[in-house]
């Protein structure tokens, strides 16, 4: 399980004096579900296309399924699927002819591309629809087509880049299920770019944060925001109900204030808008929550407050640009 | 394949001819065909089953069976006595013209780089535009596959064109006048089309380029539209210019006049219809001995008559030779620029 089948060292791809992609390294184990997330124009998809070998790196080196992509791009692009962003398909065939055109580039005869095509086009919801032409097709069909087609060569890899633009919510969310479950069914490698963060977080196992050329940050979400506040202190919100019931608030407050103050690690504590923000150098919610009832206090809501992706990306790509 | 979900008669017509054709043997097929085969076989099959095609086709059609009226209804008048090529009656099918009509050549010479623009002008930048170039370059493939197998099989579809009409020409002419070609008229009408071949491919080669060069199908298109403009009417202007400028006076030497008619010359045959008109005049009217100027020293004493084969083909050899470089160097440029591309989704 724990065989990596992206390895990327050292990777450089300049373009005249433009770094795209800096010292890049990166590894993926095989059946992971990784993110490359960064904004538009990081060098995602550069680095896509160095691994399908579809350019040359300036230095550095690729390696795919233990194969070079740089000296070796067919074998590579034999075991890896790569759904562009924007896929295009031929607009005067069917879905299936489309597919088993693709089919029949991976050595497949017609028959076999036709069966399997058929296969993979009910496995991804769009049967019904295989002998339209890809023209009438809307754009999460054409995402759905771009799936099947992807998967017909049986990769071991498959890349998508920004596979959910242009599809509706509910439209992704199927989608990148689709996506999951296909993945740990037949322990397919998945490799995600986007600068989609929410529907990234859901399904990665690891991501990987990509900015200007240069990977920032890469692990769990939980790792990703344990190293990146790693200084910075917890913040607990409070909310209390009062059992006096239409006391002033701001005698309890001026108490609780007080005794809160002398829980350990606690280093600041704020009323805002009726509740309390407590800065904490540790977790201290449990201490919180029984100085609070011990005190005969109505807690009727604590929450620690969770760094997600959004405050990573936008953490990190502040770092990012403060470091050009 | 059931193409019949829309009325539309696109629909109908073009699933009628791909399905007469290749896609539905594609899909039913046991035998594992090298990827390099597979995109030849869609692209002939694409561009059979488009409407460009089947409009040219039809055009073509119509004006080669028009020549083919106007020669057999004059081909009487056409036989004199003492004609050296009275024993290429043949021959004249693809040449003679009452004057309301061109001749069969002539419509080649014309319509071919129209065939050859059409069929290439959108090879590559319509694959990028509409975001399929990145998704097949992801195939296990070879980048070159895409442009050879575009090249090759706009060429198959053009030889198998001109050679199904070349033959129908011959075909109907045998009807119609009784006559069997001989071996020798059969060879030369070969000939003539290998080297409609080579001329339509000269413009397929230019607009592949183009297709190469511009992003936009449109823009390749206006651009190929212009260059066969520029060399078809304007160049024959300039070239008149030149002349008016540098004639000779009129008490010139022979020398000079000479060297004036070989300049002309030269300037004439840059164009690829040029050496197209050279070559196919030289190939169908056996009679023709010089391109070039010949002074009465070297006709003096000669019996008017045809040239055997060998000897129309070492004539046109020049000729042929300007137009597959002009051929390879168009095609030679396009893959180049091509292969050094980075492909991108559009």
């Amino acid at each position: 399980m724990t065989e990596n089948i992206i390895e990327l060292t050292d990777l450089t791809k300049q373009y005249g004096s433009f770094t795209a992609v800096d010292n890049l390294n990166l590894t993926i184990r095989k059946g992971e579900i990784f993110g490359l997330l960064g904004p538009n124009g990081a060098g995602k998809t550069t680095t896509i296309l160095m691994m399908l070998g579809l350019t040359d790196p300036t230095s550095g080196r690729v390696r795919v399924c233990g194969i070079d992509s740089t000296s070796n791009p067919i074998e590579v692009k034999r075991r890896v699927g790569y759904l562009p962003e924007n896929v295009g398909f031929y607009d005067d065939l069917t879905g299936l002819q489309n597919l088993v055109f693709t089919g029949r580039l991976n050595n497949l005869s017609g028959r076999a591309a036709t069966e399997k095509a058929e296969q993979l086009l009910s496995k991804v919801g769009m049967s019904e629809n295989s002998n339209k032409k890809t023209l009438k097709y809307s754009r999460g069909m054409l995402q759905r087509l771009g799936l099947a087609d992807v998967l017909i060569k049986d990769p071991e890899v498959i890349i998508l880049d920004e596979p959910t633009l242009g599809i509706d919510p509910s439209g992704v969310r199927e989608f990148m299920e689709l996506i999951v479950s296909l993945s740990r069914e037949q322990g397919i490698t998945v490799l995600f770019c986007s600068h989609h963060l929410h529907q990234v977080q859901q399904v990665c196992d690891r991501v990987g944060i990509f900015v200007k050329g240069r990977l920032i940050a890469e692990g769990n979400i939980e790792t990703l925001s344990k190293n990146l506040f790693a200084g910075t202190p917890y913040i607990i919100e409070v909310g209390l109900g009062d059992i006096s019931g239409g006391k002033s608030d701001n005698l309890s407050a001026e108490k609780i204030r007080e005794f809160l103050k002398d829980v350990d690690g606690i280093t600041n504590v704020e009323l805002k808008n009726g509740r309390f923000v407590i800065e904490s150098l540790r977790d201290a919610t449990t201490d919180i929550s029984r100085k609070i009832v011990e005190a005969g206090g109505g807690l009727n809501f604590l929450n620690k407050k969770e760094y997600g992706l959004d405050d990573i990306y936008y953490r990190y790509f502040e770092g990012g640009e403060n470091n050009e | 394949m059931n193409d019949t979900v829309t009325g539309k008669q696109q629909t109908k017509l073009s699933g009628f001819f791909s399905n007469l054709l290749i896609r539905k043997r594609l899909e039913t097929d046991d035998e594992v065909v090298h990827p390099f085969r597979v995109v030849v076989y869609k692209e002939i099959s694409d561009q059979v089953s488009s409407w460009r095609f089947i409009i040219l086709l039809f055009i073509i059609a119509l004006t080669c069976f028009g020549s083919m009226y106007t020669a057999l209804t004059n081909i009487g008048s056409a036989v004199r006595a003492n004609d050296p090529e009275g024993t290429f009656l043949f021959l004249k099918l693809y040449t003679i013209s009452d004057g309301t009509l061109p001749s069969f050549f002539v419509f080649i010479s014309f319509l071919g780089p129209l065939l050859g623009i059409s069929l290439g002008f959108d090879t590559v930048n319509s694959e990028q535009t509409k975001g399929t170039l990145s998704r097949l370059m992801s195939q296990p493939i070879h980048r070159d596959y895409l442009i050879n197998a575009k090249f090759l099989a706009a060429l198959t579809v053009i030889s198998v064109l001109l050679f199904a009409l070349g033959f129908l020409v011959m075909g109907l002419g045998i009807i119609m006048t009784g006559l069997p070609p001989t071996p020798e008229e059969f060879w030369r009408v070969v000939f003539f089309i290998l080297v409609s071949i080579l001329y339509v491919a000269f413009w397929l080669n230019l607009a592949i380029l183009f297709s190469v060069t511009f992003r936009q199908p449109a823009t390749s298109a206006l651009a190929c539209i212009a260059v066969w403009l520029f060399l078809t009417v304007f160049y024959n202007i300039i070239v008149n210019l030149i002349a008016k400028a540098i004639a000779p006076p009129e008490m010139a030497t022979t020398n000079q006049v000479f060297r004036y008619q070989e300049i002309i010359l030269t300037l004439m045959r840059i164009l690829p219809g040029e050496l197209y008109t050279d070559a196919t005049t030289t190939l169908l009217m056996p009679s023709v001995r010089s391109l070039g100027p010949l002074t009465m020293e070297q006709i003096v004493g000669t019996i008017p008559g045809p040239l055997p084969l060998g000897q129309s083909l070492l004539l046109v050899w020049p000729q042929l030779t300007g137009l597959i470089a002009a051929t390879v160097l168009c095609f030679v440029i396009s893959y180049m620029t091509f292969m050094r591309r980075e492909i991108r989704s559009r």
